[in-house]
């Protein structure tokens, strides 16, 4: 890139945290991509913010500490921050700002894109409708994933949500195996243990990856770029190479407290348990990417993990991420500690794109009323379990005895997965099967 | 010199004289689409309705000298239109899949098509305000042209045959006066349109949804308001009271929610029909979207720009529904805007001018008689999303205030996947008894079922105590006939053949459930008289 028009400022005024104020900024525009040499002569990348009159607020994606007012040079580089992309980044590992970690050179981009993205033309979408199998049956049997949808694991501390995205991705398989299939994982704020476990697990996936780490210790600042990089990664592999793409993005919670911490440090009036009001429209900015567009093969399919803090559903990141994305996937602490494993709670969950989706010709003619007949029957269960710890087992109707069986079995059997991997026949059959046995039948 | 002074995310500072409040300006050289939300001494603030990424300082700045308007006219309907009326299709002709800035000033409607005008006055007619002087057909659907407010006189000249948008072709009549009327014209969305007077709410608005239409009937002219956290089905909803309500004309407003529901919603419209015309559902409807990830401050002008669609048809003597998915995302983005403008903060951060804009916008549904003496309406179905699904936030209750319907979601319905989760104990419809004389019937089995249904919660009580089994038999038939009630009548599955339900099959199904009710309560009686 030509550096022609670089313009270099050492009139910083104020530094706060990840915020530098310059003054006295002639040419300036908002979104500039800035670069800020430390008189240590360490160099950090930033971005232009806000402009009032000769003021300039500069976001810095790095340490700020160390940074004086007198030393700090602060180059604006005449152009909006890109991100640099190419087929090439398939295998490879990245830090918070698109720098390899993996010991290999950096490699030749192809193309240099905006990383936040343009908004998708509403009429350009194309319906999300193909089938993907995750091999996990409370999924594809009753909470359907299609391409192009946005399905977040609602989770909670010490559940194991790794394990299961880890098993969707060694797992995920789309109904057309003949188009190229990819990865895109960008990782929030993950301790060394996590980021282990999952670097193992995209190594054994089947698929090509590409992978984005923002670790615990780095500056919180990246953690609000890898999401950004990843989906800008995301779609230039689905659109200028026709690959489905499946982004995996954990954790949120991160990401929105590095947006609460970010937000406070800008001195923005904060809103509910202090995340900033423009939390939704922020999210949204990520969730809305996932999507197909008509006519244009590849596609963007997302599963972004997410812990509730306190398993509190109605907390602002799980709410605001459930009224954006196609649903979600809710993990239970008593369904793990009674050994279930995905610990998978259907009554909450939820696929909004289920429905076309699924039946003849995507998966099969009966499942929607398996579904239908799974979900009245467990419901009911689960509904009787209050009833039975006041009045006792023996209080019951047998009709009711056998509903509360049947919820067990359903959470031992179908819910719960030892032997691995399951094909959506097998799912479903063993639905059905489930049912006849308690005689259920669907409906 | 007309200038930007500062940017901050969607505000602008301009230095510029002479502005008005609410006019429309153009800034930077990217000519990004903004509107003057306060003026300043030397200067203005403007609320960019496109991403401000690019913006510089000392950029010009243009004025349009005209607030944000819609252009109505013929060729609305079918279209996808975002919150300042850009023809999302015709843009996505020009500059593919994603939205580029700087598109703002493309016209709505297509300027070059060709209108077939049929006239229904004659040179030497008097024409008043308001009153039809012909119309064109739109793929079967007859679009009026009035005289404007304020307009009338004797017509000296009317055209007949193919008229354009685009002028010079577009004058439809000339009066005496020398004023023009011509097939199209730009209204300002933020001000009602003119009607005579309102009229009292006595018309169904019949849905297909047996709970609506029975338990919490709508009347046409009046507002519903649907409040549930998310997964509670608000949208479906939404959607089935747009492809089956019985109206000429449905606005449908995709408000800070999901792209792929809107390409659902879409592919949807495209091919199924009109339950009540037979037409093609597209023919009668027009989309404004702005999704959650298009700019902030569009999607608060969507909300307005569908308010003056809808009035336009109900002008010609039309029933029109205005659906809006979500309202609490078009508050959110009042308050997001309102928080750049550094205005002081009221309830959860929400501007405190948040409950009259409200009042304000719900007050332009009604029945009224428009300026030329027929009969239209704007019904509106506004859905709400509550943080946390607590209903006693700002905006769910802003809204209670103004509705006189509530469908109320429940999360532990939609839970065991009982659609539409409307929650029968707390909705409610205030038009219920001024409809009864239309819905005959109606009345009195309504008030059965409710009994019915809330008898049940306290018998439900009583088995947590006693068991099933304990009940007597009476209590045991109220609770089946409740149970047929929830799982036959009420539930409904949006997908399937059961989606639509005419007012005669929603009547007939209900008295065969009371009436088989019944009949075991007489067998249980003639037991009982035996021993």
């Amino acid at each position: 890139m030509s550096h022609a028009l670089e313009h270099c400022y050492r009139s910083c005024s104020r530094i706060a945290g990840p915020l530098i104020f310059l003054e006295d900024v002639r040419r300036v525009s908002v979104g500039e991509e800035v670069e800020i040499r430390a008189s240590d002569g360490r160099v950090l990348r930033g971005e232009v913010l806000e402009i009032d009159r000769g003021t300039v607020l500069v976001q810095v994606y790095g340490e700020t500490a160390g940074l004086d007012l007198k030393g700090t040079e602060v180059a604006l580089r005449g152009a909006l921050k890109r991100v640099p992309l190419s087929v090439a980044m398939l295998g490879r590992i990245f830090n918070g700002s698109c720098e390899p970690i993996d010991k290999a050179p950096m490699f030749t981009p192809e193309a240099w894109e905006p990383v936040s993205g343009a908004p998708m033309n509403p009429s350009m979408r194309a319906k999300p409708e193909e089938f993907i199998e995750t091999g996990i049956s409370a999924i594809d049997g009753l909470n359907t994933l299609v391409k192009g949808q946005k399905l977040p694991i609602f989770s909670c501390s010490g559940l194991p949500s790794k394990e299961l995205a880890a098993a969707i991705l060694s797992q995920a398989g789309l109904a057309s195996p003949e188009r190229p299939f990819a990865v895109v994982f960008g990782a929030v704020g993950l301790t060394f243990q996590e980021y282990a476990f999952y670097m193992d697990a995209l190594e054994r996936t089947r698929a090509g990856f590409v992978a984005f780490i923002n670790r615990a210790g780095e500056p919180a600042i990246e953690r609000l770029l890898v999401p950004r990089l990843s989906l800008a990664t995301a779609e230039y592999l689905a659109y200028a190479h026709g690959m489905d793409v499946l982004v995996l993005m954990t954790d949120v919670t991160n990401y929105c407290e590095a947006l609460r911490e970010i937000s406070s440090a800008r001195e923005e009036l904060p809103g509910r348990r202090g995340y900033p009001g423009y939390l939704y429209s922020d999210l949204a900015s990520l969730y809305e990417r996932a999507g197909r567009i008509k006519g244009a093969e590849g596609s963007v399919t997302m599963l972004p993990v997410l812990t509730m803090p306190e398993d509190d559903i109605t907390h602002p990141v799980p709410d605001l991420t459930g009224y954006i994305t196609e649903g979600q996937i809710v993990l239970d602490r008593s369904l793990h500690h009674r050994g279930v494993f995905p610990p998978i709670d259907v009554l909450p969950s939820l696929s909004r794109l289920m429905h076309g989706g699924i039946g003849l010709g995507r998966t099969r003619n009966d499942h929607k009323d398996l579904s239908k007949g799974l979900y009245r029957a467990y419901a009911r269960g689960r509904d009787l379990r209050k009833l039975e710890t006041i009045v006792g087992r023996e209080g019951m109707p047998e009709p009711d005895q056998k509903a509360l069986d049947f919820a067990e079995a359903f959470e031992r059997e179908f819910v719960h997965q030892a032997d691995g991997r399951r094909t959506i026949a097998e799912s479903l059959d063993l639905g059905w099967q489930l049912l006849g046995r308690f005689g259920l039948g669907a409906s | 010199m007309s200038r930007i002074s500062a940017v901050a995310g969607a505000t602008v500072h301009i230095e510029m004289e002479g502005l008005r409040l609410y006019e429309r300006v153009l800034v930077g050289r990217g000519r990004l689409s903004g509107e003057i939300v306060r003026l300043e001494k030397g200067g203005a603030v403007a609320q960019v309705y496109e991403d401000t990424r690019g913006l510089g300082i000392g950029e010009p700045v243009e004025r349009l000298g005209r607030p944000l308007t819609a252009e109505l006219g013929p060729g609305l309907l079918g279209g996808m239109f975002d919150g300042l009326q850009r023809p999302l299709e015709r843009i996505a002709q020009q500059s593919g899949p994603f939205i580029q800035s700087g598109m703002a000033l493309m016209p709505a409607l297509d300027q070059s098509a060709k209108w077939e005008f049929v006239p229904l006055k004659k040179i030497g007619d008097e024409i008043a305000q308001g009153e039809a002087l012909g119309y064109v057909e739109e793929e079967g659907f007859r679009h009026y042209l009035t005289a404007p407010a304020g307009v009338s006189g004797r017509i000296s000249s009317i055209a007949s045959g193919v008229l354009r948008l685009e002028a010079p072709g577009n004058v439809a009549a000339v009066l005496e006066s020398g004023a023009e009327i011509a097939l199209s014209h730009h209204w300002p969305v933020r001000e009602p349109r003119p009607f005579r007077r309102k009229l009292p709410l006595a018309e169904p608005l019949v849905t297909g949804l047996r709970s609506i239409d029975f338990l919490y009937p709508m009347a046409r002219g009046g507002v519903a308001i649907v409040p549930g956290g998310f997964g509670t089905g608000k949208t479906v909803l939404e959607q089935s009271i747009a492809k089956q309500a019985a109206v000429d004309i449905v606005i449908y407003v995709g408000c800070g929610e999901r792209g792929n529901e809107m390409a659902e919603l879409l592919h949807e419209f495209q091919s199924l029909t009109d339950p009540w015309s037979g037409r093609p559902l597209r023919r009668r409807t027009v989309l404004v979207v702005n999704t959650s990830n298009m700019p902030v401050a569009a999607r608060e002008a969507s909300l307005y720009m569908a308010a003056a669609m809808a009035e336009y048809y109900r002008d010609m003597g039309y029933h029109v529904l205005l659906l809006a998915d979500s309202l609490s995302r078009w508050a959110e983005a009042l308050r997001e805007i309102s928080t750049s403008l550094e205005e002081l903060p009221g309830e959860e951060g929400y501007p405190t001018y948040l409950a009259s804009r409200l009042a304000g916008f719900i007050e332009r549904a009604g029945m009224v008689e428009t300026l030329g003496g027929g009969r239209g309406s704007v019904s509106m179905v506004l859905s709400v999303s509550p943080p946390g699904g607590d209903f006693t936030e700002p905006v769910t209750q802003s809204c209670l205030r103004a509705a006189g319907v509530l469908l109320m979601l429940d999360t532990s319905l939609a839970q065991r996947r009982h659609f539409p989760a409307l929650n029968w104990m707390q909705s409610y419809s205030l038009y219920e008894r001024d409809l009864d004389r239309a819905l005959e019937g109606f009345g009195s089995l309504r008030a059965r079922a409710r009994s019915i249904l809330n008898e049940e919660r306290s018998l439900r009580e009583i088995t947590e105590v006693v068991g099933f089994e304990g009940l007597q038999d009476a209590d045991r038939l109220l609770m089946r006939t409740a149970g047929r009630l929830r799982d036959e009548f009420l539930r409904q599955d949006a997908y399937g053949d059961d989606a639509f339900s005419k007012p005669e099959q929603t009547l007939e199904m209900a008295e065969r459930i009371f009436r088989s009710h019944d009949d075991e309560a007489e067998a249980l009686h003639g037991a009982k008289e035996q021993r």
